[in-house]
């Protein structure tokens, strides 16, 4: 049986002078996954070594990682069409806890700022709301985003200004943009426009490249782009 | 010490639900979650949720009742009616709700909420939204849950996650409180409150091959058994009949609803072949599917001796792309078959768990100040076999009604309130034991043994099951116990993000669970829904119309029965 080398990052903020790699050997075998690998790791030879997962299905976006130069979801990547080594960072622009956990929160907090949720105005009616399928079909995309943060982790802007909306965000505001049974355009327009906003975006597409999910956050940030520009012309959308 | 007036355990759909009807009415909460909100299982659930809604133009005759007779005729008679009728009853109210809080369902031509059909019912009733009905519905409520957040002035909503809940605290038999592990720190901590929820999921990882994510392990409902609340109807556990070969990653019933057909190796649609499936054929319910599936394995008629194919190829492109498109990604990404083109491989696999932590129809349980809601309780809506879509409403209905039930007995409290002397004795015997498991210094390993433990599951209290096997199977998990309090800690002993200590806690409750699984199993000598006994292969209504009750002991569980709640059907004969 051949064997796969995983070099995985390991560091502890709090007890260690600076992060190292260290090397694990493991079998190959068809089908395993660089999530399946780590816990294997974990379960047999290195029960310290710490990373999160849970679906191990890529739904639950719990398993983001830099995995062989790119952000993937452990889950979903099979070590066979990786090579012989595997390499495994943690996410970038986060700071890591241990090993390949990092805190997420700065990415929730720009996720909780753009007003994540629909907001239809008073008096609901008896039954469902009526929305057309093609309404409905506007959503697509937008609501398949599993929040993983490969994009935002990816993106040069965050790199620089922390406080900037981010692809994840922008994708989630734009949602709600398009959602007919949602009333609040120009705030989420404002939301998304200010300082730290949309317009700091550079276009370089790196976040679409990397989406798990082929999902298009630069295309959510033209829309807000444009839906900023038609408030101002005094257009309707 | 930390005091919340209310705590719900678990950021899963029940929880989050929870969580928002106890705000709703002014009680200040807290969600404490083993991972954060999004990440919770209920995110993957495709298919979709069940409510007598009548949108599908073959559903306008569709009723409530209707709705709740295909429930208790699904349950085999099991479920308890009164229940049934409430979860039935509210659905149509609490699928408006999501809808107004933004959930993106599909839509019909007339702009409502699309539904298709699904497993044993009588009508196209499961709303849906594509293949991803649950993490819509998940992402919806934890939004809610932001929008509550926002607007509370003094933390009254406050989220916890990456905390571990390990043992309840309770003050002359009352719930009032937890102690949980903090995962980032791995220091324990102990919380006071006036009531505690618990919406800790299904169990599924006790078996090997399951639909079930990773974290979905028996702890959530061992926590309330060690402490003294009986599990009901453990044995009954549901197995999909299609999960894909390999990893069991479900595809979603609604493959069939949507009209895929099961093949044998030869080729033919077997379901015709058996008596129970022939009129239903591939829309049988989950039981008899998953049965005649494991039938036509043993007749030499599957594939490797091991599988069978479900094939959606004759839907087209068009309409696998609209309809199931993340079945297709996960048959690319995770199995490298494109289902437009290749049939699917598929074999049964642990899925739901029917049983759960004992509850009246207001989610109560027997222990004062402590509910339960979801797929970690058992109400019991489900019987001995759920109906597809009947858990995702089991999960908001039960979250909201437990919620309500919840905040209507903390105002209903005398005296209430922080107990700084409560708090620090069950911390100090929750950081005693966790000392006690960081030193353990046997030569077995925590992991072996729950990798045997899922393993002897998985080929003894499957689909069929008989004497034999159950006993041996018992006599397995004993010898597991044993070999488990041999184990040596093996790990870290810094606490920060050690799984380690976690990993000894589910495996732990595993066992345990297991067990309880396993001898509710034995003492069943009858077949019903999704315990089917090959030595005993009728329903046995005289004998076993009840609930099994396992009461935890440290060697072994010990049963008892409560009555089935009846009303307005009697028990049948189950035919489709
Ligand atoms: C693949 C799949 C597809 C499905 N599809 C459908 C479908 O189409 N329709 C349908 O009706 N049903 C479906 N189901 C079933 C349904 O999804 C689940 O029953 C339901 O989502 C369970 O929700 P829950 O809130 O009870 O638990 P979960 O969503 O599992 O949440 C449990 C929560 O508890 C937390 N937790 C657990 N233990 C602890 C602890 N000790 N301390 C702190 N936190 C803890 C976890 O972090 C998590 O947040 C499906 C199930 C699977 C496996
Ligand atoms: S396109 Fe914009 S948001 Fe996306 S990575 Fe580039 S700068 Fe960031
Ligand atoms: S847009 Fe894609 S990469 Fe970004 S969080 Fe969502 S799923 Fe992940
Ligand atoms: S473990 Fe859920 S996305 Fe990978």
């Amino acid at each position: 049986m051949s064997k796969v080398t995983f070099n995985v990052f390991r560091f502890d903020p709090e007890t260690d002078a600076g992060p190292r790699y260290q090397r694990y050997e493991i079998e190959q075998a068809p089908g395993l996954t660089v999530l399946g690998g780590l816990l294997e790791i974990q379960a047999k030879t290195d029960p310290s070594l710490a990373f999160r997962s849970a679906c191990r299905a890529a739904v639950c976006g719990s398993c983001a990682m830099h995995i062989n130069g790119q952000y993937r979801l452990a889950c979903e990547m099979q070590t066979e069409m990786l090579g012989a080594t595997v390499t495994v960072r943690p996410l970038g622009h986060l700071s890591v806890i241990k090993d390949l956990v990092v805190e997420m929160k700065p990415f929730w907090d720009r996720y909780k700022e753009i007003k994540p949720y629909l907001m239809p105005g008073d008096n609901p009616p008896e039954k469902e709301f009526i929305q057309s399928c093609d309404d409905r079909e506007k959503l697509d995309g937008g609501i398949d985003c599993i929040l993983c943060s490969c994009c935002y982790n990816s993106c040069p802007v965050v790199g620089t200004d922390p406080a900037y909306v981010g692809p994840a965000a922008a994708l989630k505001a734009d949602r709600f943009l398009r959602d007919s049974r949602d009333r609040a355009r120009e705030e989420r327009l404002l939301l998304t426009g200010g300082d730290h906003g949309v317009w700091r975006c550079h276009t370089v597409f790196s976040c679409q490249e990397v989406c798990p999910k082929d999902l298009n956050p630069t295309g959510a940030i033209a829309d807000l782009k444009l839906g900023a520009i038609k408030a101002k012309l005094g257009l309707r959308s | 010490m930390r005091y919340f007036q209310s705590i719900v355990v678990g950021g899963g759909l029940a929880g989050l639900r929870a969580a928002i009807e106890l705000n709703r009415n002014n009680v200040p909460v807290a969600v404490m979650t083993r991972v954060h909100p999004v990440r919770s299982h209920s995110g993957a659930a495709q298919g979709g949720v069940n409510a007598a809604l009548g949108n599908h133009e073959r559903g306008v005759y569709d009723s409530v009742e209707k709705h709740a007779f295909d429930t208790v005729k699904g349950s085999d008679y099991l479920a308890d009616q009164d229940a049934v009728s409430r979860m039935c009853g509210d659905a149509p109210e609490r699928i408006y709700e999501m809808e107004h809080w933004g959930c993106p369902f599909s839509r019909t031509p007339e702009g409502k909420i699309a539904q298709r059909p699904f497993g044993g019912a009588g009508f196209p009733r499961t709303c849906y939204a594509g293949d991803k009905t649950g993490m819509v519905m998940l992402h919806t409520l934890y939004e809610q849950v932001v929008r509550f957040e926002q607007a509370s002035e003094r933390n009254e909503m406050t989220v916890l996650d990456e905390w571990v809940v390990t043992h309840l605290i309770t003050d002359g038999g009352v719930c009032r409180g937890v102690v949980a592990l903090d995962l980032r720190t791995g220091a324990a901590e102990a919380f006071i409150s006036e009531a505690v929820i618990f919406g800790t999921g299904g169990s599924g990882r006790v078996y090997r091959n399951s639909t079930n994510a990773l974290i979905s392990t028996a702890h959530g409902v061992a926590v309330p058994y060690w402490a003294g609340v009986p599990l009901k109807d453990m044995e009954f556990v549901q197995f999909h009949p299609t999960t894909l070969v390999g990893t069991n990653i479900l595809m979603t019933e609604g493959c069939r609803g949507e009209g895929g057909y099961l093949l044998n190796k030869a080729g033919e649609r077997f379901m015709a072949f058996y008596e129970d499936s022939k009129k239903a054929m591939e829309v049988a319910p989950r039981d008899i599917t998953a049965r005649n599936i494991m039938r036509e394995i043993a007749a030499g008629r599957g594939f490797e001796n091991s599988y069978v194919h479900l094939d959606i190829r004759h839907l087209g492109e068009q309409k696998i792309a609209k309809k199931l498109p993340g079945i297709r990604d996960i048959c690319v990404g995770f199995l490298g078959i494109d289902p437009v083109r290749d049939p699917i491989p598929v074999q049964p696999g642990q899925h739901y768990s029917m049983g759960g932590v004992d509850t009246a129809t207001d989610g109560s349980t027997v222990m004062k100040g402590l509910y339960a809601a979801g797929e970690c309780a058992c109400v019991s809506v489900h019987g001995a076999n759920r109906l597809g879509g009947n858990s995702l409403l089991d999960t908001v209905v039960f979250g909201a009604i437990s919620g309500k039930a919840a905040g209507e007995y903390i105002a209903g409290l005398a005296s209430s309130g922080p107990n700084a002397k409560l708090a620090d004795d069950a911390l100090r015997k929750a950081k005693a034991e966790i000392d006690a498991v960081i030193s353990l210094e046997g030569a077995e390993s925590i992991s072996r043994v729950r990798e045997d433990l899922a393993a002897l599951m998985t080929e003894k209290v499957g689909v069929f099951r008989e004497r034999e096997g159950l006993s041996a199977a018992l006599d397995g998990v004993k010898a597991l116990k044993a070999r488990f309090s041999k184990a040596g800690f093996g790990g870290p002993r810094g606490l920060k993000y050690n799984f380690q200590v976690l990993n000894y806690y589910e495996t732990r409750a595993n066992l345990d669970v297991a067990e309880a699984i396993v001898a509710g199993a034995l003492a069943r000598e009858e077949s019903r829904g999704s315990h089917s006994r090959t030595d005993f292969p009728f329903r046995d209504d005289g004998r076993f119309l009840k609930h099994t009750m396992a009461h935890f002991a440290p060697d072994g569980p010990r049963l008892d029965y409560e009555p089935v709640t009846l009303g307005k059907w009697e028990p049948k004969e189950r035919k489709y």
